[in-house]
This record gives C-alpha cells, sequence and structure tokens, in this order.
C-alpha cells in the first residue's frame, strides 16, 4: 500500500494539501507552525537542552577561552550584568526599527494599493521597485551619514528603503489577485469602487500584505543592524562592533541572544496576525 | 433572422406582462486578437413571476447576456429594462446567483449573508435571515466557513444571501453546474419550491438540457457566436415536478427535440468558421 495515502481519507472536493499554496511564496510561513503535536513540542524542547547543555560541557571539556566562545551560562550571566548598559542600545534599536517600518510600510502598502489600479503605472514603477528590493539597502548608509550625520535619521531612512519595497511588492502580488467574480458580485449588490476595495480587494490581499510586512520588518531589522555598525555610537548593531573591538565575546553574545529574541518575536507576532487575518486561505 | 417566428404561439404559465425586456442586445468584447460577437440582437421578454431558462452551449453569449441583465456588462446596443427602468448598473430589485456560490472564503455564513446589506449601508433583517436558513437547511451553520461547508451547502448560502436582500428577479448563471448530480437534484427541487412559495422572476442559465427543462417555464435556447436565440420552448409539465419525471419518454422526448435543434444549430455555425 502507497504509505502517503494509507491513513488518508480520499477527499477529492478539497484542494491537496499545499497545492495551492507554490504560488504564495512565504504563505506556507503560516502553516509551518501548525498542529504540532505535544510529542514534537517534547522533541523541539529536548533538542534545544541537548544543544546548549552540550556545547556548555563540551566548551569546559575541551577547555576553549572565553574570548573564542563563551559558554552559554557566561552568555547569559553577561545578558544578565550588563543589561544596564545594554537596554538603551536595545530602546535605540526598537525605535529605529519601529519608525522605519511604519513609514517604510505605509508607503509600500499604499503604493502597492494604487499602483495595481493602474497597469501602465505598474509596469513602469516596477523595475524600480525591484531595483530597491535587491540592492542593498545598507550600501547607502555610508552616504546618507555623510548627509544626515550620526544620528538616527540615516539609520531609519535606511530601514524605510529596505522595508517600504518589500512590503510594496508583496502587497502589489496580494492585489494583483484580482477574482473578477468576488468584484461582479459586490458589483451586483451595488458596491462603490471604494467599497469594492475596502470588502473585496484589501481582504483578498490580505496574505500576501501580510507576509510583506513580515518579510520587510525582518529586512527592516537586518537593516537597522547593520547601519548602526557601519557608524554612530548607538544600538545594538554599535554594540556588536565595540564589544567584538574589546574582546568581551559573552556580552558579544548577550546582544546577538537579544537580536535572535527580535527576530523570532517579530515572525511569532505576524504568524499570529496571520492566523487571525488570513487563516481563511492556509 | 426572424425571432419570433420560432417563438411558440402557446400561452406562458406566468402572467402575461414582461417584467424584464431585452431588445436588440448586441455585445462585442474587444479582444488582442480583435473583436468578439458575444452577442447579436437578441430581443426576448421575461415574464413576470416567470421561470425561464436561456440553454446553450458554452461562449453562446448567455453569460453575457445575464451579466448585461444585472447591470453588470454594458451593451455595444441595444437595451435591456426592468419595468420601465433602464439596466444600465447593477439593480436593487435584481439579485444575482453566481456559480460556484462565490462566497468570500474570509466570512463565516452569517457574515457572507450580510455582506449585500453591508453595501447597501443597511441593519441585516435577522428575522428574514433566520428563516431563510432554516428554509434551506442551514440553521446552525452560521458561524461555519464556506471552506468547511460542501459544495451544495455553499450554494445554499449563496441563495439566502440573495434572497435575503428580497429582491423581484433572481438571475442564476448556472449555480449548479459545478455540483454532482445527486445534489444537483436537490438543488433543483429546493430552487422550484422556493420559486412556487415566492413567485420571483427567475432567470436560469444552465447548459444542462435536463435541469432546463425540469426547472422552466420557458426554455430559451440560443446559438453560437454571435450568441443569437435560437428558439423558445413552452415547458408545460404540471408543478411540483418531482426528480424522477426526468425518465420520463414525454421528457426524455423534449430533451431531444431541443438536442437536436441545438446540434444542428452548432453544425452551421462551427460551417460558417470553416469558409
Amino acid at each position: 500500500m502507497d504509505k502517503a495515502l494509507g491513513g488518508q481519507i480520499p477527499e477529492f472536493n478539497r484542494k491537496a494539501a499545499g497545492a495551492d499554496k507554490a504560488d504564495l511564496g512565504g504563505m506556507v510561513a503560516f502553516s509551518v507552525g501548525e498542529h504540532r503535536s505535544t510529542l514534537e513540542v517534547l522533541v523541539i524542547v529536548l533538542v534545544a537542552v541537548v544543544i546548549i547543555g552540550g556545547s556548555e560541557l563540551a566548551l569546559i571539556a575541551f577547555n576553549v577561552p572565553q574570548y573564542v566562545l563563551p559558554r552559554p551560562s557566561q552568555i547569559v550571566t553577561a545578558l544578565f550584568t550588563e543589561w544596564p548598559n545594554i537596554w538603551p542600545h536595545l530602546l535605540t534599536t526598537l525605535y529605529e526599527l519601529a519608525v522605519g517600518f511604519a513609514i517604510g510600510g505605509l508607503i509600500g502598502f499604499l503604493l502597492a494599493a494604487v499602483i495595481t489600479q493602474y497597469p501602465f503605472v505598474e509596469k513602469v514603477v516596477t523595475p524600480y521597485i525591484l531595483l530597491l528590493v535587491t540592492t542593498p539597502m545598507l550600501a547607502l548608509v555610508p552616504l546618507l551619514i555623510l548627509r544626515f550625520g550620526f544620528g538616527s535619521e540615516p539609520r531609519i531612512i535606511a530601514v524605510v528603503l529596505a522595508s517600504g519595497p518589500m512590503v510594496m511588492i508583496n502587497s502589489a502580488t496580494g492585489f494583483r489577485r484580482v477574482d473578477l467574480a468576488k468584484i461582479a458580485l459586490a458589483r451586483s449588490f451595488g458596491a462603490s469602487t471604494f467599497q469594492i476595495f475596502t470588502k473585496i480587494r484589501i481582504p483578498m490581499a490580505m496574505p500576501m500584505i501580510i507576509v510583506g510586512l513580515m518579510v520587510g520588518s525582518i529586512f527592516g531589522l537586518l537593516t537597522t543592524i547593520g547601519a548602526e555598525m557601519v557608524g554612530g555610537a548607538e544600538g545594538l548593531g554599535n554594540r556588536l562592533t565595540y564589544y567584538s573591538a574589546l574582546i568581551r565575546m559573552p556580552q558579544f553574545f548577550a546582544i546577538i541572544l537579544i537580536l535572535a529574541i527580535i527576530g523570532i518575536s517579530i515572525y511569532v507576532f505576524f504568524f499570529w496576525v496571520g492566523r487571525k487575518w488570513a487563516s481563511w486561505e492556509a | 433572422m426572424d425571432h419570433s417566428a420560432t417563438v411558440s404561439q402557446l400561452r406562458p404559465v406566468a402572467s402575461a406582462r414582461p417584467k424584464m425586456v431585452v431588445r436588440e442586445a448586441t455585445k462585442f468584447y474587444e479582444t488582442k486578437s480583435g473583436a468578439v460577437h458575444a452577442l447579436d440582437a437578441v430581443s426576448l421578454d421575461v415574464l413576470e413571476g416567470e421561470f425561464l431558462c436561456i440553454l446553450g452551449p458554452s461562449g453562446c453569449g448567455k453569460t453575457t447576456l445575464l451579466w448585461s441583465m444585472a447591470g453588470l456588462h454594458d451593451l455595444s446596443s441595444g437595451e435591456i429594462r426592468l419595468g420601465d427602468e433602464r439596466i444600465a448598473k447593477p439593480h436593487p430589485e435584481i439579485a444575482m446567483i453566481f456559480q460556484d456560490a462565490n462566497l468570500l472564503p474570509w466570512r463565516n455564513l452569517s457574515e457572507n449573508i450580510a455582506l449585500p446589506f453591508e453595501i447597501k449601508r443597511q441593519r441585516p433583517d435577522r428575522d428574514r435571515i433566520a428563516r431563510l436558513m432554516a428554509r434551506v437547511n442551514l440553521d446552525g451553520f452560521e458561524t461555519k466557513y464556506p471552506r468547511e461547508l460542501s459544495g451544495g451547502m455553499q450554494q445554499r448560502a449563496s441563495i439566502v444571501r440573495s434572497l435575503a436582500v428580497n429582491p423581484s428577479v433572481l438571475l442564476m448563471d448556472e449555480p449548479f453546474g459545478a455540483l454532482d448530480a445527486f445534489t444537483r437534484d436537490e438543488m433543483n427541487l429546493l430552487i422550484q419550491e422556493i420559486w412556487m412559495e415566492t413567485r420571483k422572476t427567475i432567470v436560469f442559465v444552465t447548459h444542462s438540457i435536463s435541469e432546463a427543462i425540469f426547472l422552466a417555464d420557458r426554455v430559451v435556447v440560443m446559438s453560437v457566436r454571435p450568441g443569437r436565440v435560437a428558439s423558445i420552448y413552452n415547458i408545460d409539465i404540471p408543478r411540483p415536478r418531482p426528480v424522477h419525471i426526468q425518465t420520463r419518454p414525454d421528457f426524455i422526448e423534449r430533451i431531444l427535440t431541443i438536442k437536436a435543434k441545438i446540434d444542428h444549430g452548432r453544425g452551421a455555425a462551427i460551417g460558417v468558421a470553416i469558409t
């Protein structure tokens, strides 16, 4: 017997699992964490314990010096002892990320919503947006610093430039998914163009908009940290260069731990948003 | 082409007052490979309270005709009227039922049914909706999402959505085409009952000959490219019609008569296309 089919109820009315996900790119992200059994959770936790505990023991056993690779316990200790010096930088980073992403995300969303209504404009603008998406905006940071100094402004601008096009290109994909029948349905009940936009187009684009926001914010985080490493004296990115210059590796890794937590939080947040607002598609 | 010659002389079942009038409706679609002639001078009266089926093969313009009657399409020439009003945009008296139910997947059933009210900025008529939901055996499913329901249930919900705003004309665009044969019979019985209870004017597009005969007071047969009215048949089978009449010899005879007409029309059209 075919193992893949063995215990499955043959349901031909439903689309095969994952069959319509291929064209949605990042949408698969929403289904990655679905339906985890207790056993799976247990194994995941167990793996974490083995990796952390194992590296702790291995680093002790092989007598690896702290400046090469600090032990997990040293990293966590450093996180707590150094916390008073770290948290102002954390706030700076979060502030730059939040402001840059809010501006970039809003511009990207609005641009996508407007541009997809005009196929000609869209065709003209898309190559340039693609250019913005594919060019690392970090490259502009030295230039922006020359112009705006070592404050938060050049980094916020870089985050806007990094996250905005990402949100725009994904949202545009969503808005381009026009279902003529659904628009006709709303129109047949007398819907205005604006009502069609709010009641049909936006909900239909929502899964891709959320994917765009998720990818855009992760790109924003990347750019924030990178920009802080380039210049200035504030932010977690700056702390990375600072601690590594002083060979204070436990503190260095504590910053990386914080960055990982921020990244995961962003993912979990948008995963939750996707569950709530775009679950109809997954 | 003279349409009136093919119109049967029998008096229609419904009252003789035309509810909707289609006059010389002609429609071209502009495409990259040139204009497509979808409708050619289609003239048709839909009588008040009548169940009219429009029957034809794919590409005969029956959906184009229906969408024009719903005010979703402009005509290239000719006009469509509801009473004295010219239909140029969707009219509140006319509701449309689409292929594949066309429910919004991000809304549950009651939110789907509330959509027309939201659009019209009215409060949903809760009592009426509850009665309709019970009538189509969907009570208790209000909070379910479309993907959790069978095709038949989805289409029943879409019927409720259309009837909830109490239109006087229902336009149905191959509503049961995607359903299996058993569900389809069930839906045909249901729509017959609803029609007998409400006496709404129904224009029902289908490519199933037996479905058309089973449901209709009159069957309008259309020919292919350009879409024309080929002939109109009165169906005087008394109601309620049970599902099994579809196996009776006289019913099958009607099917064969109409089929012969469609095949003939199609053959001619292909001949035209080749030369």
